[in-house]
């Protein structure tokens, strides 16, 4: 029987630093899985005002007649709803939190390769915040230009916040990509230098391909981002004109003139674009492995997944002026953007199938993560589907800038990514804290959630197939087109909304009460095959493993190779180690496929 | 339970969206074929989820935990994922082909267009008509201030007799496809009326345009469809599609750009002070 050649040692390993004090070790942590842990807090806090921010904007909408919130706040809260779940909540939550705790011990390294640099992007993300928060309580507010922060109103009189809410959020937004370079490469040197022998990277597990893919992916989009609220700020201060043309405002002529509007939306959606894969790509890793497990089967064409996640990627950078059809950009871009746009829909497409194709023929276990996984699925799919609307430009014309789009991006880059997130927290809740989750709570949560986040967003579908347009105060007298049904249907999903909110709180219970309470988990209570399972203690301690690093032997997919005795190999047992089923002894393990 | 409460979900969206009240609003220009695409991806689409959903209910129900039972080894199929990728790819391409002839057209005016001028700024509309000339005279936002609040040239020939429109509904003559050139004069918005299918943004800085013909008569709402500030959900005004008679009648109450300009100096202002 012979056992695939693992590389020798070519470098010492060397002592991690070890913290000195408790400041140094629960605080000022260097210590990947604590960064990553307060990644997931600082992150789930700023939600959490994300979260009812959008109850506020839902009760105007369902009730515009108590007039609960004034016109400028209902823009500052769509605003600041927008930009702290898309950037400060999904992208550090999926690449901070989940790829601090998981790359280290997933790859087979002791902690990231910059473990101080680590730290200190943590402690920048968190200053971001802060700065952003702060905006509410300057004069004027926070800016309320809308999340995509469009020039010239977002730096003009007509818009609330303009006084000092927009240069808080373009400084914030630039300290935040400070401290996401910082991290993202970490990550990204981690994975290419810091994985143990034996793990190839086909090999890894697709978690994190995902991550790794985005952390590329945003070193590249992130720049744009910057330089373009560098250069917003400068048009606000110093009064130039990248973005600015020459223009009247409320019968005043102002000193711009000569820059480009358009310029502005295209630096911010070739960021833009490839930021809902930074959301989506750590999201499709993570419910490849989440689902495998509990589906007892290995991930359906590893190496499609992994190719679907590059050619993805790499196809987000040339989609980015599909958000653009209608911006008055040259008509003609509207044919090669529709063209790349369909293709990306390809790799995606198999992505959904493989998953599908993934639970075929396995021994399926309906647990939290399990369900939640699915829901992913079923949201995903429909978000995914009404991009091919959106993205072919003409039936984007009518659709554009109405509630068909909220509810289109909802699906498929909150709703469906959130339903990861809650998946991942379950499935790997016994590692992190040592203890199961409490499973009631947990089914509950996933009900809710799922239904009521389905039921708010699939039939807003149909208010943009109206033509009611996003971002409205309120929509007024519009028989024609806002008929007392449709008024309805806004009120009915106001308190789906509210309820599924509310919901929420069956999941902090759960967590609250069940890392103190819960039942103590026992060691790979999943039966899963990746190393972060194979640590000696849980939750593994500072360095991760024991004594020697373990080495790897196979993917992390081995499920049910036939003559091996448990229907799971993790990936650090060799052929010679497997232990054979009954009937086998003696025949020789089938080699691993990748 | 949760097989069953997915084919809940998928024949509830199916039947959601056959029965739904919601749809949209009656076509009254030349963009049904818009329409007519939508359909088709709502076909192409639908089925694409009824079946992938289908396929997951069938594998949860029929490969749910047994124990002692074990799944297939079955690392991939090149055959199966293959056929899914060809199949695929058949599908896009069956919604982006026709999708981009519609438009090609969408932004290939034809010859017989008439060019009018939409203007929006912080929160209303106003709009120009090229007056007998057919042409509209060019215009620039340093050129604005009260008694020009168009912008005009004033040494543009051809915008004399044009025909300006502010704080009031714009009139359309019914089957006279019209080409409309968007302006906006401080920040973005976009001229949007549903039952046109036509939307585009205005940029202050540049001109955009698309062209449509009103087939339908009657008066429908002009929405702004680019966030423009507080005032946004309320830029509103209507659009009229006339036959020739009401739309002559209309035409005749009009002033043009000349006649503005004169009256302006009628009340005292000299004209060369202005400029």
């Amino acid at each position: 029987m012979s056992d695939a050649i693992i590389p020798e040692r070519e470098v010492e390993e060397q002592e991690l630093y070890h913290a000195k004090s408790w400041w140094t070790e629960k605080v000022f942590s260097q210590d990947a899985k604590i960064i990553g842990i307060q990644y997931f807090c600082t992150a789930t806090a700023i939600a959490l005002i994300g979260l009812v921010l959008s109850w506020f904007m839902r009760m105007q909408i369902g009730f515009p007649g108590l007039s609960i919130i004034s016109e400028g706040f209902y823009y500052q809260a769509i605003t600041m709803h927008g930009m702290i779940m898309v950037v400060y909540f999904l992208t550090a939550l999926f690449l901070g939190g989940f790829g601090n705790y998981l790359i280290p011990l997933m790859v087979g390294a002791r902690d990231m390769v910059f473990p101080y640099l680590n730290m200190i992007s943590y402690w920048t993300f968190l200053l971001a915040c802060l700065v952003l928060v702060a905006s509410f309580f300057t004069p004027g507010g926070p800016t309320g230009a809308g999340w995509t922060l469009y020039p010239p109103q977002a730096i003009l009189g007509g818009t609330p916040g303009q006084e000092s809410g927009i240069i808080l959020m373009l400084v914030s937004l630039s300290i935040f990509i400070v401290g996401f370079t910082m991290g993202g490469l970490n990550y990204i040197v981690t994975i290419l230098q810091a994985r143990t022998r034996g793990m190839t990277l086909m090999r890894m597990p697709l978690s994190i391909w995902g991550i790794f893919t985005a952390t590329v992916l945003a070193m590249f989009a992130f720049p744009a981002l910057l330089v373009s609220a560098i250069m917003m700020i400068l048009d606000k201060t110093l009064l130039t004109s990248f973005f600015m043309p020459a223009l009247v405002e409320m019968g005043e002529q102002l000193s711009y003139g000569g820059g480009s509007p358009i310029l502005f939306q295209h630096l911010f959606w070739f960021f833009g674009h490839p930021e809902v894969y930074i959301v989506a790509l750590p999201a499709f890793g993570i419910v490849s492995d989440v689902l495998s497990v509990h589906s007892r089967k290995n991930i359906f064409g590893y190496r499609m997944m992994v190719w679907a996640i590059v050619a993805i990627g790499a196809l987000s950078f040339i989609v980015w002026a599909h958000h653009m059809y209608v911006s008055g950009m040259h008509p003609y871009f509207g044919f090669f953007f529709a063209t790349t746009t369909l293709i990306i829909a390809v790799p995606t497409a198999i992505k959904v199938y493989n998953w599908v194709l993934t639970m075929w023929r396995g021994n399926i276990t309906l647990t939290v993560p399990m369900l939640f996984c699915i829901s992913f699925i079923i949201t995903f799919l429909n978000g995914g589907l009404t991009g091919l609307f959106l993205g072919n430009v003409i039936v984007d014309v009518p659709l554009s800038d109405t509630y068909f789009v909220v509810a289109h991006f909802h699906m498929v880059m909150g709703i469906a990514p959130v339903q990861v997130v809650f998946a991942a927290i379950y499935h790997w809740f016994p590692l992190m804290t040592g203890r199961m989750y409490n499973e009631t709570l947990g089914r509950l949560h996933f009900w809710f959630t799922f239904l009521g986040s389905y039921l708010i967003y699939f039939p807003m579908h149909y208010l943009g197939l109206i033509g009611v347009p996003r971002r409205y105060y309120e929509m007024g007298q519009t028989e024609a087109l806002y008929t007392q049904s449709a008024a309805d249907l806004n009120v009915f999903i106001t308190l789906t909304a509210l309820v599924t909110g509310f919901a929420q709180i069956f999941f902090f219970i759960n967590i609250f009460w069940s890392r103190k309470y819960g039942a103590v988990a026992e060691k790979n209570p999943w039966q899963a095959n990746s190393l972060e399972w194979r640590t000696p203690s849980m939750p593994p301690s500072h360095g991760n493993f024991g004594k020697e690093l373990p080495v790897v032997y196979r993917w992390p997919y081995d499920f049910n190779v036939p003559g091996a005795k448990d229907d799971f190999v993790p990936q650090d047992v060799s052929n010679s180690e497997v232990e054979l089923a009954e009937g086998y002894e003696g025949t020789e393990i089938k080699a691993e496929q990748t | 339970m949760i097989a069953f409460v997915m084919f809940l979900v998928v024949v509830g969206s199916i039947v959601f969206h056959l029965l739904s009240p919601w749809w949209w609003t009656p076509i009254a220009s030349n963009w049904g074929g818009i329409d007519s695409i939508l359909q088709l991806t709502f076909a192409l689409t639908g089925f694409v989820f009824a079946a992938v959903i289908g396929f997951m209910i069938y594998c949860i129900y029929k490969f749910k935990k047994v124990p002692g039972r074990r799944g297939d080894y079955e690392p991939e199929s090149k055959k199966t994922e293959l056929t899914l990728t060809a199949v695929t790819t058949v599908g896009i391409i069956a919604l982006l082909a026709p999708g981009l002839v519609v438009w090609d057209e969408y932004v290939t005016p034809p010859d017989n267009v008439m060019p009018i001028e939409v203007m929006g700024q912080q929160w209303y509309w106003s709009f120009r008509l090229p007056g007998e000339d057919g042409i509209l005279g060019t215009s620039d936002a340093r050129n604005i201030n009260d008694e020009n609040p168009f912008g005009m040239n004033p040494n543009d020939p051809n915008g004399q007799d044009d025909i300006l429109i502010q704080g009031d509904d714009l009139h359309l003559l019914i089957d006279q496809p019209v080409k409309v050139l968007l302006r906006s004069i401080d920040v973005l918005h976009n001229f949007y009326v549903p039952q046109f299918r036509g939307k585009m943004d205005m940029v202050p800085g540049m001109i955009t345009y698309y062209w449509f013909t009103p087939e339908k008569s009657g008066e429908y709402e002009i929405l702004c469809a680019e966030l423009c500030g507080v005032g946004h959900h309320a830029m509103r005004g209507f659009v009229s599609v006339d036959d020739q008679a009401n739309y002559n009648e209309w035409l005749s109450e009009q002033i043009t750009f000349k006649e503005s300009i004169e009256s302006a100096s009628l009340n005292g202002n000299n004209y060369a002070e202005i400029k």
